[in-house]
């Protein structure tokens, strides 16, 4: 029990991996075995990437300390961006660099207004959320531009394994859960974002290069959101300016639920990832389970809500163990 | 002069029209304990800040073992071999012991541009030698930081220093929020430095503290010093009445 401590900062996705398992079960259940079918999943793991690597994204950043609420914003712009230039005859890997480029530097915004002025995220990247909306509808000039027939779909969006159980989305998105994980656990650039993120004036006063290492998180963040949403875009086959409004919130729930701190210091990939999943379990799991839809919202916010109150008792009881010990 | 491990020369600083520092010179014997006190104001953290990058003089010169440096970023400051420990203290409590001693400076099995993988075996041995080595007892390097009691957490900052065989510790009112037992403790890693070769700068409120642990003492007031003499030549009495 004197571990409980270590354990929960160590491995703060636990309760959300419990809380899956659960889920997983009870739906099972309850939908008379259709839940885990191989449709079922099918469709859930084809749209599970999507969101997945937002959150990942939101989940790192947050690590660091700071926050991102432009991301569903430049879920839309990216690969608005992409399609707009696709029209006027770029290349699809072209079009594409453009489209991480354009992400990448509203990443770097977000982050040096954000460090250089001393405001809180949360007002840099409220901003941004809604200028970036705003150009999306302004570069397609109201109308979404059509896509190419030729695109490189094999890559991205085909379906692939046994039993063309998985999209190719899935891959990517296993290799960028992985790459991040051991980005964070094993390189001296992830230790340097904990620290940024668990006590600033510590990492800035053993020399962490602070400032950059969260740029380079807002960076990343705005870069895997743009990734994804191309990914959607390519799935749906038509860049819709709306896509993504809202996915700001559920990034962050779920990197909430997966057991990262709003505080910085605390989190995990696989935490976000975990959390994304339940909230995708939920959101299909309702549905088979004949429940009304629309009880989706609120059961992630609940979740939300539970997820951080229960963080913070294991956190008080941890260490209330710890001091009887 | 060759004794001197650090010297600065008429250091000024000011703040936003604040003249906090004006115009100290000092030497920092190699091998000392020298204890810096002052009341808050003083210019004392002013003039740490600067030796440790944190800060930029406005004016004057430092010299690191005779050479002419400048101190622009807490890394400059720690490649010259000064370490500072503040009173806040730099750990982060939500990393490991192992993690938090290599804090900046992650050995690394191969690195692109300053990125790599950790050398995370390396990390472990040589956190549990840099703890023993001030006789610090830990259950375990990969204990969190935010597990461990004020002193102990000082006395990481101190094997850290050690560990990077820094020539020059300051130690930046590392006694606040300690108890008397834990106190007593970082007093004795201060003495224990001088067996080890290394200089010493210890901030305090508390005479005390720098009475039982220093050679020397040195008070600022002001932004400017008013007192520098040996302690066996000096008593708290003189020290108070020049504050």
């Amino acid at each position: 029990m004197k571990r409980l401590f270590k354990t929960y900062l160590e491995k703060p996705e636990l309760a959300g991996l419990i809380l899956l398992v659960l889920l997983v079960v009870l739906f099972q259940v309850r939908s008379h075995g259709v839940f885990l079918n191989q449709d079922n999943l099918r469709g859930i793991l084809g749209i599970l990437p999507e969101a997945g690597l937002v959150a990942i994204g939101v989940t790192i950043l947050m690590i660091s300390g700071e926050f991102d609420l432009s991301v569903g914003s430049v879920f839309a712009l990216m690969p608005m961006t992409m399609a707009v230039l696709m029209v006027h005859g770029w290349p699809f890997p072209l079009a594409l660099l453009a489209g991480l480029l354009v992400s990448a530097a509203i990443g770097f915004i977000n982050g040096y207004i954000t460090i250089r002025f001393a405001i809180p995220s949360f007002i840099t990247t409220l901003g941004m959320l809604f200028m970036a909306r705003s150009l999306t509808v302004v570069v397609s000039g109201g109308f979404p531009p059509l896509l190419p027939a030729d695109l490189p779909t094999w890559l991205f969006t085909s379906f692939v394994g046994p039993g063309n159980m998985f999209r190719m989305s899935f891959l990517w998105f296993v290799a960028v859960a992985v790459l991040t994980s051991l980005m964070l656990s094993r390189t001296n650039f992830g230790n340097w974002i904990k620290a940024t993120g668990g006590f600033l004036p510590a990492a800035a006063a053993m020399g962490i290069p602070t400032a950059r290492v969260k740029i380079v998180c807002f960076m990343l963040c705005s870069v895997l959101s743009g990734f994804a949403g191309m990914l959607q875009v390519l799935r749906l086959g038509s860049p819709l300016p709306s896509i993504g409004e809202g996915m700001e919130l559920q990034a962050v729930a779920s990197a909430v639920i997966g057991g990262a701190s709003l505080a910085g210091g605390i989190g995990t990939v696989m935490g976000g990832v975990v959390g994304t999943t339940l909230i995708r379990v939920i959101d299909n799991g309702l549905v088979l389970s004949h429940v009304d839809a629309n009880w989706f919202k609120f059961a992630i916010g609940f979740l939300t809500i539970f997820a951080v109150v229960a963080n913070a008792w294991m956190r008080k009881r941890a260490k209330a163990i710890k001091m009887e010990g | 002069m060759s004794d001197a491990i650090i010297s600065v020369r008429d250091l000024h600083k000011w703040y936003s029209g604040v003249h906090a520092l004006k115009g100290v010179t000092l030497d920092f014997k190699r091998g000392e304990a020298l204890g810096l006190v002052g009341d808050n104001g003083a210019g004392k953290s002013t003039l740490i800040n600067i030796l440790s990058g944190v800060h930029r003089a406005d004016q004057g010169e430092i010299k690191v073992e005779g050479r002419d440096v400048s101190i622009a970023t807490p890394r400059d400051s720690m490649d010259l071999g000064i370490e500072t420990i503040y009173q806040y203290n730099s750990m982060v409590p939500t990393m490991s012991i192992a993690r938090n001693l290599f804090i900046g400076r992650e050995p690394t099995r191969f690195s692109i541009l300053g990125v790599g993988i950790l050398d995370q075996k390396k990390m472990a041995e040589e956190s549990v030698r840099a703890i023993a080595n001030v006789d610090l007892h830990l259950r375990s390097p990969d204990a969190l930081v935010g597990e461990l009691s004020g002193g102990q957490r000082q006395g990481v900052a101190i094997a850290r220093a050690m560990h990077f065989k820094s020539k020059v510790m300051i130690l930046d009112e590392p006694t606040n929020h300690l108890s008397v037992k834990e106190t007593n403790k970082v007093i004795g890693f201060v003495r224990g430095l001088k067996e080890q070769g290394v200089t010493g700068v210890f901030i305090s409120h508390n005479m005390h503290h720098v009475f039982d642990c220093c050679d020397r003492i040195v008070a600022m007031a002001r932004g400017e010093i008013v007192l520098d003499k040996r302690i066996g030549d000096t008593s708290i009495d003189e020290v108070h009445s020049v504050l």
